[in-house]
């Protein structure tokens, strides 16, 4: 076991497979020269070259088109966001020539692409440059999307999404790239589409399934610290599918704890928080005991200020509120 | 912004019976020394932690804005990117609340939501402050197609790096500016780099105003060595787009002295290469004729000891001023959330 940070588990990924596969090749603002804007390339263009580590000028519709178009010559771009706030500029090619080919061709041309790239809040960037992007890519049919909090997780769930023939959209997170922890010496591969158990239940006090992903795991495991010692027992489920969805390890929590908190950055109305309600809600009726509750984003534009956008943003004492509220506890 | 208002701010002792002409450069290069100091400042605040988020200088560059501001008339408008500092000061926005919106207080520009990337002053003339890549470009447009809907003679200024010049909202926009003949002229700050990324990288072509009788756009293009060639070339411009609703794109080939932002250490360039643009700094050049102009030493240090304890108020101002509200984060999401 090696202690990798989360940008070497992706640089890690992205190196293997580019050395397993020749069609596969890496394309974004700053990828090459610079290593990155955020490192997570770092090395790959001296080890691998232009042709394959492709610096871009600042054109993301034209850049995630070229890997669009490239793809379905049969070559397997991974194209880099430097945030995933740019790739706004791309969305057209995402969600009408990504999304669409593969059907509208009737299957002649499939799509085996990664778009990558860090997603939700940082620290004081402001509206435009802070916002979580899953509502937008959950919210049309056509691609996966698969975001990763861990470094096992996210070496991975990336080669995985290398080697998948749809459209994956790959969210990380810039204030999470340093995150530690242990990645397995030999190759694994983790499947799309199965949530993972990051905290188990003790099996002592009250149940609550905590459902979350990206930057909502530190929240939610720090939370469920704060809790244990009021007899709240936390289930921490990240998610890191989210499209397409890991029912039944959600369902299966349920059905132990018959209450439910979601946490995770991203706006309220709509989007990934607002389906997996529902999914419990029509899935798991009688199974709950209290309504299910979200702790994030709350709904509006991120302020710069600090105070102000700490007030923004899910946070353990949020969440604890929320436990206790599901659990009838409140104080 | 006219002179006169922009001259408010202006720190320069009062003129000792010197012709105009050495009045004006003593103004602009106060304007450009403001710049530089608030830059400076900020830059230390923001190693001593107290500003966060994305910082992108100005230093270098601050005879464009300052050129600008001095020869904009009453009513026209600038729109910029995220390095958008030096333009607030030389339009004439307060110093502590430019200071104070990168300390994320509640006397800021915008009382603390935008930070650095994202500076607003509409009443000064500064229409922005835009931080995602080429997107103010058709914005711009649409001032200037305001103008000529509403035949009211203001003409827009529209800023942009080289590294924008590549992406579809400016070609979009410069498109419909040409075709429809706006009052607006686009000025390309070149300084060689978006973030590590030469030009040579980003673009076929090293001249960017190859592209402007596509968009049948008049063109300018040259190196901004003096502010006062700077002012007079693009108020050519500027008077060509007003009276004959002629759009412009100018080139001008500058130079930032510091990284792309404060987190980038700016590897890519040579130390050679920084010290020979350095060298041809404009500021400097403004300060030699000054000197040549007969200004004392001690006029000029009296110039600089006045900017210096401006930009030491600047920041008194924005650490001692309170933080917003927390019911503020709810305002202006819509016209109804007051
Ligand atoms: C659409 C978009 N893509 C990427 C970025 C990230 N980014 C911010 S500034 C910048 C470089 C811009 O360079 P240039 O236009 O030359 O302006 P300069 O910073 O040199 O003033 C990049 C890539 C962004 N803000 N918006």
């Amino acid at each position: 076991m090696a202690t990798l940070q989360i940008r070497e588990a992706l640089r890690a990924a992205i190196d293997e497979e580019m050395a397993r596969d020749e069609r596969v090749f890496v394309m974004g603002e700053e990828v090459g020269h610079y290593d990155g804007a955020y490192k997570v390339t770092e090395g790959l263009l001296k080890k691998y070259g232009e042709r394959r580590v492709v610096d871009t000028p600042i054109a993301e519709a034209g850049f995630a088109g070229i890997g669009i178009g490239a793809a379905m010559c049969g070559l397997r771009p991974i194209i880099e966001f430097m945030t995933f706030n740019f790739s706004a500029v791309a969305f057209d090619q995402i969600l009408n020539n990504a999304a669409k080919l593969h059907q509208l061709t009737a299957g002649q041309f499939t799509l085996p692409m990664v778009f990558r790239g860090p997603n939700g809040a940082a620290h004081m960037l402001s509206s435009t440059h802070s916002q979580a992007f899953e509502s937008f890519y959950c919210g049309f049919p056509g691609v996966k999307v698969v975001s990763v909090a861990t470094p096992y997780d996210a070496k991975g769930l990336l080669k995985t999404a290398i080697r998948d023939d749809n459209p994956i959209i790959f969210f990380e997170s810039e204030i999470m790239y340093a995150n530690r922890g242990e990645v397995p010496d030999e190759e694994y591969l983790i499947p799309i589409g199965k949530a993972d158990i990051k905290r188990p239940l003790t099996g002592t006090g009250i149940g609550v399934t905590v459902i979350t992903w990206g930057q909502g795991l530190s929240v939610a495991l720090a939370a469920a610290e704060l809790a244990a010692p009021e007899g709240l027992d936390c289930e921490v489920i990240d998610l890191r599918s989210l499209r397409p969805l890991d029912d039944e390890a959600v369902l299966a929590s349920v059905r132990k704890t018959n209450r439910v908190v979601l946490v995770y950055h991203g706006w309220p109305y709509g989007g990934t928080g607002a389906e997996v309600s529902d999914r419990i809600q029509r899935l798991a009726f009688d199974h709950l005991d209290a309504p299910v509750l979200r702790v994030c984003y709350e709904d509006v534009n991120m302020p710069y200020a600090e105070n102000l956008e700490q007030l923004v943003l899910p946070s353990p004492a949020k969440a604890l509120e929320a436990f206790r509220e599901v659990a009838y506890r409140k104080v | 912004m006219s002179r006169d208002t922009a001259r408010k701010t202006d720190t320069s002792p009062p003129s000792s019976g010197a012709g105009p002409d050495l009045d004006h450069l003593r103004h602009l290069y106060t304007q450009m020394l403001r710049i530089r100091r608030f830059e400076e400042a900020a830059a230390r605040a923001y190693t001593q932690g107290k500003i966060s988020g994305f910082l992108h200088l100005y230093i270098g560059q601050e005879a464009i804005a300052v050129a600008t501001a001095d020869l904009m008339e009453p009513g026209d408008r600038v729109v910029t990117t995220y390095r958008d500092h030096g333009f607030a000061i030389a339009l004439g926005c307060d110093s502590g609340a430019c200071m104070a919106e990168l300390f994320g207080k509640a006397t800021g520009l915008v009382g603390g939501v935008g930070g650095s990337m994202h500076f607003f002053a509409k009443d000064k003339g500064l229409w922005g402050g835009y931080a995602i890549v080429g997107s103010h470009v058709p914005v711009a447009a649409g001032h200037a197609f305001a103008s000529k809907y509403n035949q009211d003679g203001r003409v827009t200024l529209c800023f942009l790096g080289e590294g924008a010049m590549h992406i579809g909202a400016t070609a979009e926009g410069m498109n419909l500016a040409g075709l429809w003949r706006l009052p607006i002229v686009f000025v390309i700050e070149n300084n060689m780099y978006a973030m590590g990324t030469p030009l040579s990288r980003q673009s076929p072509v090293d001249d960017l105003t190859s592209r402007a009788p596509g968009w049948a756009l008049a063109s300018d293009r040259f190196v901004v060595n003096d502010v006062l060639e700077t002012r007079t070339r693009l108020a050519e411009a500027v008077a060509h787009a007003r009276n004959e609703n002629r759009p412009a794109l100018v080139e001008l080939l500058t130079y930032r002295f510091r990284g792309h932002s404060m987190s980038d250490p700016g590897k890519y360039r040579t130390k050679d290469e920084v010290d020979e643009w350095r060298s041809r700094d404009p500021l400097h050049r403004s300060e030699q004729q000054l000197r040549d102009a007969g200004i004392t030493e001690d006029a000029l240090t009296a110039i600089d000891d006045g900017i210096i304890a401006e930009m030491d108020a600047a920041t008194a101002f924005a650490d001692e001023s309170p933080l917003p509200e927390p019911a503020h984060r709810f305002r202006h999401n819509l016209i109804e959330d007051v």
